[in-house]
């Protein structure tokens, strides 16, 4: 991140997971629609991204030495907005516009609305082909080894024919400025990703395209930032980072539900979940509650 | 109304010819030694679509895709994300054909200046039959704001609509065939985007071409002469934006519009102009092209031919036209 001297501990980027958690649930109850699972269980990825791992300027978001981010699942952007305000690109209070008319926070990301975007998503499978083109023009045409790709994937995502296509593409040009993180949270719209359409072996099916590929438990900072690190250390590869989520990580009664894939929180389960996540789930007593 | 020059030997035999992708495939060679943002990607067909010529001058800037059509036009989106020009190419039946979301949610609603490509777009791509024969890629592509749709006349006016496409900062569309048609403008003819051109003035009918129709329709013309019938023939090579000015003033003139496409009608340029001109100066209308229904295999002359797309033909549909329609005039 720029000009930021001072790294967030470990438990600060805790924290913040669950501040982003926090604003999910509040710009869902207010907007009255849109994805909840997603979006908590990719908290700690963009805690890490956002406040560890990019180098961006949230006062200058077309600084030419940024680094790139594509969120290819675009519904859940809510996660990406939650951060985006945390780090300064917008005022937090603009949350409560989410999915609202004449809002720069459309219901999934759209470039042109809100500077910090890099990409307009929501049909899905095309980030990671937007991301491979970064990726191709800075490791080939532009030559900046110093600039990063990073791009988040749903799992269900993966049943698109566009992914492949873009991860054959990368394998070929070893495109190894592109990070991507799969959000393996095990669920789709119509349930589990087994049972919609099996994607095992996924790492098998990465790795036969000419990825590196790792997988990590994406609710722990510390393995998301190590694993980061060590895919920027991948000189001749792509890297793909699968991370294992909770989809509603934090809320007990939406934890593992694919009901809750595209359902918002109303009032009373909103006020459930924020005191739930503010002690978490009852183990802290105090202030918080 | 300002001269539009034409090649002087416009119907001898040995007229020069040329197919539209080869003018598109010079300019933009042209276009990547003028800026060099300007890079190009191909879905394996780079000879066939000509940005051969690109990829041997510029090969550090040519991107080979495969036979992905999807990510094609999406790696080109990122590439204009990074601050680069892409211009990508496949046959028009598999790009815009196959990835038409791609384009709408990642180059059209991203707003991202992106350059699509698509060749071999018409009846007259021949014996390859109606899988390859595009008729629907106007309709699909000037239906998205943000797109500019182009469909140049000649070879001639490719390279230039190649070269002002690769500087307009915006998505855009431009169809090409693959056989060869005639030449009919110059060097010094104009070609700017959004701008239709009267290449003969007439009083009776305007004949309104888009692509490498306006040819047929300047055929058309002059059998019309001898048929005692005057015809105004525009060429009407952006289609997106129409110039609505140009139609208009020419429609008002003579009463009566016929277009002329190697498309679907329905959606397609005479659709366009269906729509102008019943919104603005309601004026009999007859279109020319595609009836609501594919093509097939056979020689492109012979199709042209047997879809009713030759000069003789639209003149013969022309006098119908005129003999069974007063002329509409009306105060503008």
């Amino acid at each position: 991140m720029a000009g930021k001297a001072i790294k967030l501990s470990v438990t600060q980027l805790e924290h913040k997971a669950y501040t982003l958690r926090e604003d999910i649930i509040r710009m869902l109850e207010h907007a009255g629609s849109g994805h909840s699972a997603g979006p908590l269980g990719l908290a700690e990825i963009f805690a890490a991204l956002y406040f560890d791992i990019m180098k961006y300027d949230p006062k200058n978001p077309e600084w030419d030495e940024r680094d790139f981010f594509f969120l290819s699942n675009g519904h859940c952007v809510p996660v990406q907005y939650a951060a985006m305000a945390e780090a300064g690109f917008f005022p937090k209070e603009e949350l409560m516009t989410l999915r609202k008319l004449g809002s720069r926070l459309q219901g999934h990301p759209e470039r042109t609305k809100l500077p910090g975007l890099e990409n307009t998503s929501g049909p899905l499978g095309s980030g990671l082909s937007q991301a491979s083109g970064v990726a191709y023009t800075l490791q080939y045409i532009d030559k900046q080894p110093h600039r990063w790709v990073y791009a988040v994937t749903g799992d269900g995502e993966l049943d698109e024919g566009n992914i492949w296509e873009a991860a054959m593409f990368a394998g070929k040009y070893k495109l190894s400025q592109l990070v991507v993180f799969v959000d393996r949270n095990n669920i789709q719209i119509d349930g589990t990703t087994d049972h919609v359409m099996p994607l095992e072996d996924l790492h098998g099916k990465w790795e036969s395209f000419g990825w590196h590929v790792q997988e990590i438990d994406g609710h722990n900072v510390e393995s998301i930032i190590d694993a980061a690190s060590m895919a920027r250390a991948i000189t001749n590869k792509p890297s793909v980072i699968i991370a294992h989520t909770i989809p509603g990580k934090g809320v007990d009664f939406m934890e593992y539900d694919y009901h809750w894939h595209g359902t918002p929180p109303n009032s009373e389960q909103a006020k459930d979940a924020l005191h739930k996540l503010r002690t978490l789930d009852g183990k802290i007593t105090g202030e918080h509650e | 109304m300002s001269h539009y020059p034409l090649v002087d030997n416009l119907f001898a035999d040995d007229a020069a010819q040329e197919p539209t992708r080869a003018g598109f495939g010079r300019g933009l060679k042209a276009a990547g030694e003028a800026d060099e943002r300007v890079v190009a990607l191909c879905a394996d067909l780079t000879e066939s679509t000509q940005m051969s010529k690109f990829r041997d001058a510029f090969p550090e800037r040519f991107v080979e895709i495969g036979v992905a059509e999807q990510n094609l036009v999406t790696v080109a989106s990122g590439m204009a994300r990074a601050g680069k020009i892409p211009f990508t190419s496949s046959y028009a039946a598999f790009s815009p054909g196959r990835n038409w979301e791609q384009i709408r949610t990642t180059i059209a609603l991203n707003d991202q200046p992106v350059k699509i490509v698509g060749s071999h777009a018409g009846v007259s791509v021949g014996p390859d039959g109606a899988t390859h024969q595009m008729l629907e890629d106007i309709a699909l592509m000037r239906v998205l704001p943000n797109m500019i749709v182009v469909a140049p006349g000649d070879s001639v006016e490719a390279e230039k609509a190649t070269l002002a496409i690769a500087g307009n900062g915006k998505p855009s569309y431009i169809r090409l065939a693959r056989e060869k048609t005639p030449i009919f403008s110059t060097a010094d003819s104009p070609f700017e985007i959004g701008k239709a051109y009267v290449l003969r003035e007439g009083s009776d009918v305007t004949l309104l071409g888009t692509g490498t129709m306006t040819y047929q329709l300047l055929v058309a013309a002059k059998e019309l002469d001898n048929m005692g019938i005057n015809a105004e023939v525009v060429h009407v090579p952006t289609i997106k934006p129409l110039d609505n000015d140009t139609i208009l003033a020419s429609a008002h003139k003579t009463g009566r519009v016929v277009t002329a496409e190697e498309a679907q009608i329905k959606g397609g340029f005479g659709g366009a102009v269906a729509e102008l001109l019943s919104e603005s100066l309601p004026t009999p209308l007859l279109r020319v092209g595609m009836q609501d229904r594919f093509g097939e295999s056979g020689a492109p002359n012979e199709l042209l031919e047997h879809f009713g797309l030759t000069g003789a033909k639209i003149a013969s549909k022309v006098k119908q036209f005129v003999d069974t329609t007063a002329q509409y005039h009306r105060e503008f």
